[in-house]
């Protein structure tokens, strides 16, 4: 069984008018069948509104399905009493850093969680040291939070999550807000979580740049996965994608402009190096 | 409206030990109608300038004119400025509050002591202009989707007629192609008025497909102020304080190292595929 694995889930909003009155009810999420394997780097792409951020709150219980199962690492969502133990499976990373930090210096704010759930103190700073190394912030960790940049206070909030030892992190469009060496920073911290500790990602974002590197990709439309695959196969998909709202990375793009030129490139080129290896071996004046 | 800052200092928490120094000397002149980047890492500065230009803050020492007019002068109207710069800030759909998006858009020219008539077309107009769906005027701000909320808190600024546009990330959280409609409607709102246009923005990539001129900020300094490919060409410097270029000039430049003869100034997916065929030996389209 997959650390996360949802079956048939459906989420319903109820939409009220003024009196309260059910106006109607609108499906955010529909029939959704996921099943991730432990260790995966999984990336969710959608247009605004495509339910993505609310099957996310679905992986660690701040939702629970009005049908189907989710299960956390063989836990179901939906039994009450298992919620805490699935929050600590199962971590959430949000957008706005300023909305997720806490404590008055770094390290207090990391060790929020642990604290938390009863960890024993020495434990406690140990795991606060290997969070804050593990994202790069372990230099920082004397100093107040609100002086830091948004890539960094983004880093304190993953090392907050990973210092509760979660076997996954959902991580919701946490590169939004920030600008692009934030973004560089929060992306190699997330990469390295993976590969490294080889914990299980799953990446909610709108830079297609973001995702080049996940093993699998969800792509979510109307509540449904519209597209799954591989990076190099969701985007070899220029027109799809287009029509559901998405983008591609700039060098596939840029191949495709090129492809519609004439140049016979191989779909599903992603980065720049690759496109630069298609063009050579395509020879010159070809 | 043309705007000139003539060596413009800003200190936060001035004559404490906390002193900071925000803006450092910034002289910059902005004509009429022209649609101006302002890029910068988080910190360089560039939120407080824009908070200059209408009025929220003042400098501590230097002057900012507009239209020859010096708005630190005590006698200036303020109130006057506020209308004619109009301000759009990060995520402006948290600032929706109104019953329906009609009477939100109609806030701001009601507090300049319009009639309602004058108010209502005003808000009609800005609707219009950011594309905002006529069948939605009624809707509640708050039931309406992220990328149209965004639509109808910039007509709020817009129903004020501003004569300068300031938007703080416009597009931060909307999807690729939220983000595009967005700009594209903002392009034609400065081609069709002639307004002058700042887009403050982390994305190059829309930066360099929308705007006549940039400004980089960094540490409280203007870096660089040219059109998008002269300022794109520092790209390795612009790395250096946090920044980047868009990505095809990367894409461009790994090209030229392997050999081909690109011209790495492209800055757009469609300037760079030009060049890319040209370089094969295909004559462009």
């Amino acid at each position: 069984m997959g650390i996360i694995e949802t079956k048939d889930l459906v989420y319903e909003y109820i939409r009220r008018d003024e009196e309260g009155n059910v106006e109607g009810i609108t499906k955010a999420v529909d029939q959704v069948d996921l099943d991730i394997a432990p260790g995966e780097f999984i990336a969710i792409l959608g247009h605004n509104g495509s339910g993505k951020s609310t099957l996310a709150k679905h992986l660690n219980a701040i939702l629970t399905p009005t049908e189907g199962t989710v299960w956390v690492d063989g836990m179901d969502t939906a039994q009450e009493e298992k919620v805490w133990d699935i929050r600590r499976e199962a971590g959430m990373v949000f957008q706005n850093p300023d909305n997720q930090i806490i404590g008055q210096v770094v390290e207090e704010d990391v060790g929020f969680g642990p604290e938390n759930m009863g960890v024993p103190t020495r434990e406690i700073w140990e795991r606060v040291e290997e969070s804050l190394k593990a994202v790069g912030m372990y230099k920082f960790r004397r100093h107040s939070p609100n002086k830091l940049s948004g890539g960094q206070k983004q880093r304190v909030s993953i090392a907050g999550v990973l210092a509760m030892h979660p076997k996954c992190i959902i991580l919701d469009e946490p590169t939004a807000m920030l600008d692009p060496q934030g973004r560089r920073e929060v992306v190699r911290a997330v990469r390295a979580l993976n590969q490294v500790e080889e914990i299980t990602v799953i990446l909610i974002t709108h830079y297609m740049e973001e995702i080049i590197y996940a093993d699998r990709v969800y792509v979510m439309d109307r509540g449904k996965v519209a597209m799954e695959g591989t990076p190099r196969e969701i985007f070899s998909q220029v027109e799809a994608l287009k029509e559901l709202r998405l983008d591609v990375p700039q060098a596939t793009l840029l191949s495709y402009e090129l492809q519609k030129r004439g140049v016979r490139l191989p779909d599903g080129i992603l980065t720049k190096e690759e496109l630069a290896d298609a063009l050579v071996a395509l020879g010159p004046g070809s | 409206m043309a705007i000139i800052l003539d060596h413009v200092n800003y200190v936060y928490g001035a004559d404490t030990p906390l002193a900071v120094k925000a803006l450092d000397d910034v002289c910059l002149q902005i004509p009429d109608g022209q649609f101006v980047g302002l890029i910068g890492h988080t910190g360089s500065g560039k939120s407080t300038l824009v908070q200059h230009l209408n009025g929220l803050l003042k400098t501590t020492s230097g002057h900012i004119y507009l239209d020859g007019e010096d708005i630190s002068d005590r006698d200036y109207d303020r109130k006057k400025l506020r209308s004619r710069v109009g301000l759009v800030f990060q995520y402006p759909e948290h600032q929706l509050f109104e019953i329906d998006v009609f009477h939100d858009v109609c806030f701001g020219p009601k507090n300049l002591g319009l009639d309602k008539k004058e108010v209502q077309l005003r808000a009609f107009d800005a609707l219009r202009r950011v594309g905002f769906p006529m069948e939605l005027y009624d809707q509640s701000p708050f039931e309406i989707s992220g990328g149209q909320k965004r639509r109808a808190a910039i007509a709020g600024v817009l129903a004020m007629k501003p004569e300068v546009l300031v938007l703080d990330e416009p597009t931060a959280g909307l999807d690729p192609q939220g983000r595009d409609e967005i700009l594209h409607q903002i392009k034609e709102l400065q081609e069709s008025t002639g307004m002058t246009i700042i887009l403050v923005s982390h994305s190059m990539e829309d930066v360099a497909e929308y705007v006549d001129r940039i400004i980089v900020m960094n540490q409280g300094r203007v870096m660089y102020d040219a059109v998008p490919k002269e300022v794109f060409s520092h790209y390795r410097e612009l790395e250096e304080v946090g920044l980047a270029a868009p990505q095809v000039t990367y894409i461009l430049h790994e090209l030229r190292e392997r050999g081909f003869d690109v011209d790495v100034t492209a800055t757009t997916i469609e300037e760079a595929a030009e060049t890319v065929a040209r370089a094969l030996g295909m004559s462009g389209k």
